[in-house]
């Protein structure tokens, strides 16, 4: 019973900051930031599925991304399909993608499966800024409009477009973060953080390991993807960085930073490291060294990660 | 013939640099356990810190020597005040501490030197040497005997030498190690400052050839990284056969396919080495402790 309210604590306490943090918003900006926030924490939630539950690494995550996003940008011109279809088909290529790589991919460990899944970021990426005829290569492709806020404005609900993306972002964050916590305590999730602490273990209790770490890493996948399409259609413009070395990187990143095993750890991790350059950006030359600086010391601090480290914290006081 | 030949020893020179990149990431994890994604910035260090040095007026190996030195300081300061204090925690986090201190590094390096291409002269000029039809720089020839001593000399430290035989032993089993009397923080201290000295000799060889600049760093970790995983992580022959075969594979995908490509052939090989054989191509089999 208290695992079940605890999860529902979180996904209040979330929906809560969603619908409040607006009344302090100066400006659309800060609607920005907070979608893009929204955005990344999506594809954070997924990797905290493969990283945290299933102790699976992935450093090319982004390349999912990329699909996700240039489906967005490609299928409306190329196929005629609608953008919403778009972000479908994208999601389900990343998914078919996931499925076909993972099999093989997944049957390496530790940081031999990271460099398999970085080579696999990179040809995505290599792809998407080389094939320019139909990509448009590195200087980018542009995106059409969702034309969902248009169909709200007819039936009365009239929001600013930085509104819209805002609340669009932030449902999928929740709908994100609802589905990793009923999964975190389902008989899946359990099996999932079995095979993390022993696979050996797991397989000897009878969890079908390969089965399981393929449906985290499809599932993983999945957001990613969702999330490339979000910023693709939020920007109307995407370029192959969406899918490069550094954006894996940076998701990785804000994963372990939250806290790996911690699915509101994701949007904390994610909050972090998209605020900090917004920051930072008044240091200017110091941003680099201060960003690295703050990754080393919260990792040494605090191995765990932001959220259950400070969790522990705060339980200890009381 | 003469074009295979041709990209042939283009493939060495930079193979040679990615095993020199392999190697430092190979004595690092086997001391530490850590696979350190700092050591593309030894490489910036090493190319960077000398070429300002030169400008300041030193003579060029003094300069190399100077930054072969402060790279090493850096590795020394990487593992005392960041790996050594985070032992015992996760992986993940080993890596992200190390992504931090290479982003740290190079918003460093931008701050104190420049956002310039560099690049001092070549050791024995720039006049091209002809072997069998095809042309090698008598820098690269530098960088493939820089590969090559570094290489013989650590083989001969790690059998023949009391030091090296600890840092084996360190890496074999810590506990063990202590036991015996070994100082393992000593050896983990010794390990990165070698492999960051390594790092920096591969900057300067190259830097008169690719130029150098603050942000290379991520290139060559990246590649170092590979060619490491390539071989078998924690084999010093693997780091050796890794780096060559990648600068090879490059070299001759630039040279018949496609030049926008060859990043890509390079990993598809990878991945079907590491489909066929999940340790690398050196790697021991692991087996897990139940």
């Amino acid at each position: 019973m208290r695992l079940s309210s605890s999860k529902h604590l979180t996904l209040l306490v979330l929906a809560a900051i969603i619908l409040i943090a607006p009344f302090g918003f100066p400006s659309n900006f800060y609607y920005r930031i907070g979608s893009l926030i929204f955005v990344n924490g999506l594809a954070v939630t997924g990797l905290v599925i493969l990283i945290g539950f299933a102790g699976q690494i992935s450093l090319g995550h982004a390349g999912f991304a990329g699909i996700g996003a240039y489906a967005c940008a490609l299928a409306p011109q190329y196929l005629g399909l609608h953008p919403a279809l778009a972000m479908l088909l994208g999601t389900a290529l990343s998914a078919a993608i996931a499925w076909l790589i993972g099999r093989p991919i997944l049957r390496l460990q530790g940081y031999y499966l990271a460099v398999a899944t970085l080579g696999f970021g990179i040809l995505v990426s290599m792809v998407l800024a080389n094939e320019a005829p139909i990509t448009g290569g590195p200087d980018g492709h542009e995106v059409p409009e969702l034309g969902l806020r248009k169909l709200l404005e007819t039936i009365g609900l009239d929001l600013s477009n930085a509104q819209f993306w805002y609340a669009f972002t932030g449902l999928f964050l929740l709908a994100g973060t609802w589905l990793a916590l009923n999964l975190h305590d389902s008989p899946s999730g359990r099996a999932l953080r079995a095979l993390h602490d022993s696979e050996i273990a797991a397989r000897t209790v009878g969890v079908d390991v390969t089965r399981y770490k393929l449906s985290a890493f499809v599932l993983s996948a999945v957001y990613a993807s969702l999330s490339g399409s979000l910023l693709a259609l939020m920007n109307k413009f995407i370029t192959p960085d969406a899918a490069g070395f550094l954006h894996s990187i940076e998701l990785v990143t804000m994963t372990v930073l939250g806290g790996a095993g911690s699915v509101p750890g994701a949007v904390a991790g994610a909050a972090l490291l998209t605020m900090l350059p917004q920051v930072l950006t008044v240091l200017q030359d110091y941003e680099h060294m201060i960003l690295g600086l703050i990754m080393m010391l919260v990792m040494i601090f605090m191995p765990s990660g932001l959220v259950p480290s400070l969790s522990r914290l705060l339980r200890g006081r009381t | 013939m003469t074009e295979l030949l041709q990209y042939v020893l283009s493939g060495l020179t930079v193979g040679a640099v990615y095993a020199l990149v392999a190697l430092g990431f190979t004595i690092i994890y086997n001391a530490s356990n850590v696979v350190n994604f700092a050591q593309g910035e030894f490489v910036m260090l090493g190319g960077m810190i000398t070429f300002f040095a030169w400008q300041a007026g030193l003579p060029l190996p003094l300069a190399a020597a100077l930054a072969i030195l402060a790279a090493a300081a850096v590795g020394v300061a990487l593992n005392k005040l960041a790996v050594e204090r985070a032992r015992g925690a996760p992986v993940v986090s080993l890596i992200i501490i190390t992504i931090g201190a290479s982003i740290f590094l190079r918003g460093g390096a931008q701050l104190v030197f420049d956002k310039q291409l560099h690049r001092f002269p070549a050791f024995s000029g720039d006049e091209p040497l002809v072997i069998g039809g095809a042309t090698i720089l008598p820098q690269g020839l530098w960088v493939v005997a820089g590969a090559a001593t570094v290489f013989a000399l650590l083989y001969l430290f790690f059998t023949r030498t009391l030091t090296g035989k600890a840092i084996l032993a360190t890496a074999n089993n810590r506990v063990a190690a202590r036991l015996v009397g070994i100082n393992t923080d000593y050896m983990m201290t010794l390990s990165f400052a070698l492999s960051a000295a390594i790092g920096a000799l591969a900057g300067v060889l190259m830097t008169p050839i690719t130029l150098t600049s603050y942000d290379l760093g991520v290139a060559y970790a990246l590649k170092g990284f590979a060619a490491a995983m390539l071989g078998g992580m924690g084999v010093p022959a693997g780091a050796l056969v890794g780096g060559l075969m990648l600068g090879l594979i490059e070299a001759i995908t630039a040279g018949y396919v496609s030049s926008v490509y060859k990043d890509a052939v390079a990993f598809i090989v990878i991945l079907a080495v590491l489909f066929a054989m999940p340790q690398g191509l050196f790697g021991r089999k692991s087996t897990d402790r139940v």
